[in-house]
């Protein structure tokens, strides 16, 4: 019993860690090059395109350039909280990956709790940015944290709200359930408002434009990141990047169907490329987004998430409450 | 300079933004008093680049000078070639050929042009949007392009002379600048839709700030933050200049006194630098490009002022010269200072993201203020 227990397991625990280590990493790589292709043809520029065919490669001399930095500790700084910020933020990063479910068989892990487990480590980035704000002993920085937190508790009402809709149809916390069931019908068409509001809370809760006040970067010059170069500046960006995907794959999982798709062979596995198509088509239009708007003033963000997104959340809940009990 | 928090407000604190800050565009530091994310009280800080331009003017011969008017204000330099040659010209009594009257409104015209568009980029870049400034400075590089041919340079320019200019346009650049016409116009609907119609753009600086006709009398504001406010006082209209009474064109002028109001005016004036430019190519007159003017001209004993306007406003060259060829004094009168000048009573009270996009909406080119 034991040994039957414990060692598969252990293994496919060790598995899905390297999945996830990959897939952090690999996403990373991906949306950066992504991003600064992109950003480049909505400017009418081509982007990176010295390093490999096309500037594929562009990113792998960045990460050389970036390890290779001197980590400038800055006198006056917190020492120890100013180390472990850019650690409390990329750490977590990798764990939500473990309950996520690729395909119906590709998951590490179906808890009963998944959606509930991914909120709680995704949170705990809000503590991250304030550590490195405080850490830093800047004011930029703690401007920058002081509005992090502000947004973070802000957006994750609406957030939590349509959330709750979502669960009342699906009846269970398991994200793989969440997934089952949309099999007839994606979530999307049968609560667009909901779709909406998750996924402008999402750009809120990820820090990204127009809701990037944390790093504004014509205000605050970097915001928290100030004080960071190199490594420590390059952890703050991978977690960013994971905490996109993990953001748009809660998306795809509580709207998009998830792994739903035409079918293909060996679908057990292979229905992970339409949830791949479907994380990276948000975010792509994540980036679209970033690229077109200006940024919110810090009065009107708050405004709209108290004055429309909660009050929309809510009423959507009862609706949602009503038409099930109905 | 008092950089303590106000006695008795301990929740206050100093934000030092600058000299070296995304936002100041230059070397501009401003010390804001803080309380939590509102603005209590702007200071400018001034002097990080300061080159001593009025007093170099007092040690070499006035040629010696021209160069430096286009050290002042990098974005219109042609503008500050034509207010120097023009304070020249009225001390040494020297009148320019028509020709070359009409060549310095092209080119000075196209100066006001890829100076409003980049502050056009640059305003919505200090409200967050990357992707605007991109687009004019496509819009601007061609007319870089077309001064480089004629100029010699791209940014500082040293092109006009006492008498009128260095080199003739030929057809290529009339045609070229046709072509950009054409082009320029081709785009305004783009940031139409871009960047006017944004719908976070235009809450983020509608009812921002408050010029009033009143405090721009006080602080000696003018140009299009001027204009905002609803008066209608543009140099070119109010004391003309050099060739610009043949031109049929209009000054834009807006009532709402908000950075809205500053940004509707500058876009106007955009296309009425087209209208001028259109004009000017139509009806440029044949004829020598320079007026025939003696090797070495002494200044005559006596004052002599000359007043352009510049993209930001008002410029005004002042000379006193005392009958060598070395001018006694050179008073420049630049806008951006006086424009600078009312932040402090303007952005009182604001979250720190206004003072940015009201500076922004200022249009300040700080090497102007510390010349």
């Amino acid at each position: 019993m034991t040994e039957s227990f414990f060692l598969p397991d252990l293994l496919r625990i060790l598995f899905t860690f390297v999945c996830a280590i990959v897939i952090v990493f690999g996403n990373a790589v991906v949306m950066g090059y992504l991003e600064r292709k992109l950003a480049g043809r909505f400017q009418r520029r081509p982007g990176p395109m010295e390093i490999g065919w096309q500037g594929v490669l562009q990113l792998a001399v960045d990460g050389v350039k970036l390890v290779g930095k001197q980590l400038v500790i800055p006198a006056q700084s917190d020492k120890v909280l100013y180390r472990i910020a850019p650690i409390v933020s990329f750490a977590p990063a990798a764990l939500p990956l473990l309950v996520i479910p690729f395909s119906p068989k590709l998951q590490g892990r179906d808890f009963d709790v998944g959606l509930l487990f991914i909120l709680a480590i995704v949170a705990i980035n809000v503590l991250a940015i304030l550590i490195a704000g405080w850490g830093s002993n800047n004011k930029y920085s703690l401007l920058g944290a002081m509005r992090s937190v502000a947004q973070n508790v802000a957006y994750e009402i609406p957030m939590l709200l349509t959330l709750l809709s979502v669960i009342m149809v699906t009846n269970t916390f398991s994200l793989q359930g969440i997934v089952e069931a949309q099999e007839r019908i994606w979530f999307v068409f049968l609560m667009p408002v909901a779709f909406i509001v998750f996924f402008i809370a999402t750009l809120a809760e990820t820090n990204r434009a127009p809701f990037d006040l944390p790093e504004a970067e014509s205000e605050l010059t970097a915001g928290f990141m100030t004080e960071y170069s190199g490594m420590g500046f390059s952890l703050f960006f991978m977690a960013e990047y994971t905490y996109m995907f993990i953001a748009c794959s809660l998306t795809v999982i509580l709207f998009l169907g998830g792994w739903h798709g035409p079918p293909l062979p060996y679908a057990d596995y292979t229905s992970a490329i339409w949830f791949f198509l479907k994380v990276y088509f948000l975010l792509i239009v994540m980036i679209w987004i970033r690229w077109t708007f200006p940024r919110v003033r810090f009065d009107q963000l708050m405004n709209f998430c108290w004055k429309y997104l909660v009050p929309f959340s809510l009423v959507h809940l009862l609706v949602t409450a009503v038409v099930v009990k109905l | 300079m008092n950089t303590s928090t106000t006695q008795g407000n301990t929740h206050r604190y100093v934000l030092n933004m600058g000299p070296q800050h995304p936002s100041t565009h230059g070397v501009l530091r401003v010390i804001l008093e803080m309380e939590g994310e509102y603005v209590v009280n702007p200071q400018p800080v001034l002097g990080y680049g300061h080159r001593m331009h009025e007093k170099m003017a007092e040690s070499r011969s006035w040629a010696g000078f021209l160069p430096n008017t286009a050290r002042m204000d990098y974005l219109a330099a042609l503008v500050y070639n034509h207010g120097y040659v023009g304070v020249v010209e009225r001390l040494a009594g020297i009148e320019p050929t028509p020709r070359a009257e009409y060549i310095r409104v092209i080119t000075s015209e196209l100066n006001r042009l890829q100076s409003h568009l980049l502050w056009l980029g640059v305003l919505v870049l200090d409200l967050g949007a990357f992707t605007p400034i991109m687009y004019t400075f496509e819009d601007r590089e061609k007319i870089l392009d077309i001064l480089e041919d004629v100029t010699g340079s791209r940014l500082t320019y040293c092109y006009m002379r006492v008498g009128g200019v260095v080199n003739d346009i030929d057809d290529k650049f009339v045609e070229r600048t046709r072509a950009y016409i054409e082009w320029q116009r081709s785009r305004m609907p783009m940031y139409e839709k871009l960047v006017t119609g944004n719908i976070i753009f235009r809450k983020r600086i509608e009812e921002l700030g408050e010029f009033t006709p009143d405090l721009s009398r006080r602080y000696g504001v003018t140009g299009p933050v001027l204009r905002a406010s609803g008066v209608p006082y543009d140099i070119r209209r109010a004391e003309p200049y050099s060739a610009y009474p043949e031109f049929d064109f209009e000054i834009p002028v807006e009532h709402g006194g908000d950075c809205m109001a500053t940004y509707l005016v500058r876009v106007r004036e955009i296309e009425q630098s087209l209208r001028i430019l259109e004009q000017a190519l139509d009806k440029l007159p044949e004829g020598p490009f320079r007026a025939k003017t003696p090797k070495k001209i002494k200044l005559p004993p006596g004052d002599a002022s000359f007043a352009v306007e510049s993209p930001r406003g008002e410029l005004v060259y002042h000379m006193t010269a005392d009958g060598s060829d070395i001018p006694y004094r050179l008073k420049i009168r630049v806008p951006s200072f006086s424009n600078l000048s009312i932040m402090p009573e303007l952005c009182r009270g604001m979250l720190l993201s206004d003072v940015c996009a009201c500076m922004g909406s200022l249009d300040l080119v700080i090497p102007e203020i510390d010349r």
